[in-house]
């Protein structure tokens, strides 16, 4: 394995303290590759957009643009999620959540959903917040099948939708319904629903003017009436908190929440889906 | 040679050498016989393995051996590996590893010369080389020679056998990840997914190329194995050996035998009629006689050369033979030393061996089948249901390795009176939840724990989720978190 001599070389002539730089040409498998890249680099200028101009630019011979290929993606990614939002639309909402691929589908549209739009103020899990109900604790206000949550996220509460879901609880406090006195009495009463009721106190009053006031839309034994979206009172889940002045300042002049209808911004596909993912979370009925 | 020099522009010279070609003769003999029955064991192994069938009842893969990528599972007979599993994996190639030093340390490079693939398919091509092309001399000449009709026709010749073997290999090489039969009748209807086509061609131009093409260079450049085994030899290893003190000094001619001595011309000479025959016959093409070097795969063929040549010289047999150096040493020196094979590298090696192969075969049999984990959701962490219960929700994976579809009971402890629920049914409770689980597969559950945790207490209570087969009656546990109201938080 003989070692070859190779041509001389010279060098550049340039010397640093002596030390003198060879003048080796280049590699010729590199020089050609070289060549070949500055040839395609040419192609590939009139190919495709190049030279930037003062009102334009060169748009290529191919007419490439990274602008439309998005569009045609997106266009492609709503066609091809079509096939099942398509499905899940023309389906019954109970048959989808019986559908094990159906199912899986709407879960993962409605998680993103959810997340996009109804996080915000419903927490993440539908974990709810103050004013905001949780809607994985099982606590309906109006109700929690799978159409309930669907109509309900159709057509909002109070929301202005000519079909959204609409009660007033009235002011009794501050239309004179009741006295301060009074409401104190009921404040009492309807602690005995829940939690730790005020100490000696005597409720016979406050039964009387629950009975007489509250009973209509809150249930004789505060099991909440849904048809009109009356909270359980003896629930230990409530949209404020649980204290004794929440109750007071609610009979005095209540809070009315608003859920705003999504008919116009979500198609009806993704609201079904919505409403199978809210279902899920572990509260549905 | 000299260093190249800057001043002296004639000077510089390549560091490259050209490659000498090699062209092996064939021999016959013992060393060779074996090296065919090894060779032919080898490859049958190799491309018959896959067609074994195994029954491991229905919906399973038939196949013995089965590296299924696609779905995740190493399937060798009765044992099924899954993805974690893969530690079993590293286990092996260290054995491997101890067992290739040990048997190094003992006979020297027989991995090289007799299994490793390079040379079993390179002794292969090489087979169908002589067949196509005749023995050494008719090849050299022929190349050597004009292009001719006769040279044309071989050469195609033995290039598309050398590809169908090649393709025949590489399409063996997929059968171990895919079901054989399946794959086989894919592959010629064109229905095969792209990696399998990717796969057979690939193995295929490897096939082609290192052991038609690149043959001993990689053995002698591109393997790490020859840098670093030449560190497991020491002088008791026995090793293809040229035994100088009997040999030299070599010479070709007329031999006088006088007192016992060789003679040529009066001069004494040693056994060596320095013909040759083992450099010829060497498929690294590296002469013996300059002793123990990297190009040496110690396969032997040299030895079965040199004891045709001792025949015909009526002289001794096994003028090169395997020996040690310890040997060798005493030998030159009129004595004897024995061959020790049991020494403390050996034990090391043994030991190591051994240590290896009982963890190993704890660890598989102690391997559980049954595996869970429980994640905590982390928002919400806790939700009040409306009867006062504190509701946590988990996400729980189970891995079922048995073969065999089961039913699961989930329980969990650490609080008095927790219940259980799965996601999608929140309102039905039980203490014991039942979740059916495939065989051989994964299922994930979201399950929801309720519990009444002591007002004002922990905000996090350690609790214990045990799961239960319910035909084996086998348990495993998996600790997690209670989480509630931290006391004074407005409930």
């Amino acid at each position: 394995m003989a070692l070859k001599p190779k041509p001389p070389v010279g060098t550049t002539g340039h010397s640093w303290d002596g030390l003198q730089e060879l003048n080796n040409p280049l590699p010729k498998w590199w020089l050609y590759t070289w060549f070949v890249c500055i040839a395609v680099a040419l192609v590939l200028f009139v190919l495709y957009p190049s030279i930037p101009g003062i009102t334009g630019y060169w748009h290529g011979v191919l007419g490439s643009s990274t602008r439309a290929n998005v569009d045609r993606d997106v266009k492609a990614l709503v066609a091809q999620r079509a096939v099942a939002m398509d499905r899940i639309a023309a389906t019954p909402i109970a048959d989808v959540a019986h559908d094990p691929q159906l199912l899986e589908m709407a879960n993962t549209a409605g998680r993103i959903t959810f997340a996009n739009n109804c996080q915000p103020c419903h927490g993440a899990g539908g974990g709810g917040r103050p004013g905001y109900p949780a809607l994985s604790a099982g606590a309906w206000l109006w109700g929690g099948t799978l159409e309930d949550i669907e109509t309900t996220i159709t057509h909002g509460i109070r929301s202005g939708d000519a079909d959204a879901r609409t009660s007033a609880m009235p002011k009794f406090g501050a239309d004179g319904i009741l006295t301060a006195a009074e409401i104190q009495s009921v404040a009492d009463y309807v602690m005995t629903f829940y939690g730790t009721p005020v100490a000696g106190a005597d409720t016979t009053k406050g039964a009387a003017l629950f009975a007489a006031n509250c009973a209509v839309c809150h249930g004789e034994a505060g099991q909440g009436g849904r048809a009109v979206g009356a909270p359980m009172l003896k629930s230990r889940v409530h949209l404020y908190d649980d204290s004794r002045d929440t109750v007071v300042a609610q009979v005095t002049n209540p809070h009315m929440g608003v859920m705003p209808f999504w008919n116009t911004r979500l198609d009806p596909a993704t609201i079904r889906s919505v409403a199978i993912y809210v279902h899920g979370l572990g509260g549905g009925e | 040679m000299s260093e190249p020099v800057l001043d002296a522009p004639d000077a510089p010279v390549s560091y490259f050498a050209d490659r000498v070609r090699v062209y092996p003769r064939s021999v016959r003999g013992p060393v060779r016989r074996a090296k065919w029955a090894i060779l032919a064991v080898c490859l049958a192994v190799y491309y018959l393995l896959p067609w074994l069938r195994w029954d491991r009842g229905p919906e399973q893969p038939s196949q013995a051996i089965l590296l299924d990528l696609q779905n995740e599972r190493f399937r060798f007979f009765d044992l099924t590996f899954w993805p974690q599993d893969i530690y079993f994996l590293t286990g092996i190639l260290i054995m491997a590893a101890v067992a290739l030093f040990l048997v190094t340390s003992l006979f020297g490079r027989v991995w090289c010369g007799y299994t490793c693939p390079q040379t079993v398919w390179t002794d292969l091509f090489m087979l169908v080389e002589r067949t196509i092309e005749g023995d050494r001399n008719e090849r050299m000449r022929r190349d050597q020679g004009k292009a001719t009709f006769d040279r044309a026709w071989r050469k195609t010749l033995k290039h598309a056998v050398w590809l169908g073997v090649a393709f025949w290999t590489g399409g063996a090489w997929i059968m171990y990840f895919v079901d054989a039969p399946t794959v086989t009748w894919e592959f010629w209807h064109g229905q095969a997914s792209t990696p399998v086509y990717v796969g057979a061609g690939l193995l295929t131009a490897t096939t082609y190329l290192l052991a038609g093409w690149a043959r001993e260079q990689v053995c002698t450049f591109m393997c790490p194995w020859p840098r670093f085994q030449a560190a497991m030899l020491d002088e008791q290893s026995l090793t293809v050996t040229y035994q100088s003190w009997r040999g030299e000094p070599r010479r070709h001619g007329r031999r006088v035998v006088q007192d016992g001595h060789a003679l040529i011309g009066g001069a004494p000479v040693g056994d060596c009629v320095d013909c040759h025959a083992c450099v010829a016959v060497c498929p690294t093409g590296i002469d013996i006689r300059d002793g123990s070097q990297l190009g040496c795969i110690n396969c032997g063929l040299c030895v079965d050369a040199c004891n045709e040549v001792m025949d015909k010289t009526h002289q001794d047999r096994r003028l090169i033979t395997w020996d040690t150096f310890a040997d060798q040493k005493a030998k030159a020196a009129g004595a004897q030393a024995p061959i020790r094979l049991l020494r403390a590298r050996t034990f090391i090696y043994l030991g190591a061996l051994l240590v290896g192969a009982a963890v190993m075969g704890t660890a598989l049999a102690l391997r559980s089948n049954l595996e869970m984990t429980i994640e905590h959701d982390r928002a919400p962490l806790f939700v009040r249901v409306p009867d006062g219960a504190i509701r946590n929700a988990y996400a729980v994976r189970i891995v079922n390795k048995a073969q065999g579809s089961t039913a699961f009971l989930l329980s969990a402890t650490g609080l008095p009176g927790l219940q259980l629920a799965q996601g999608q049914e929140g309102q039905w409770r039980d203490v014991n939840l039942v979740l059916p689980v495939p065989a051989d597969g994964v299922a994930n559950f979201r399950v929801l724990v309720f519990g009444r945790p002591a007002p004002g207490g922990a905000a996090q209570t350690p609790i214990t989720f045990t799961l239960r087969n319910s035909v084996t009656g086998a348990t495993i546990a998996y600790r997690s978190i209670f989480i509630a109201p931290a006391a004074g938080a407005t409930p």
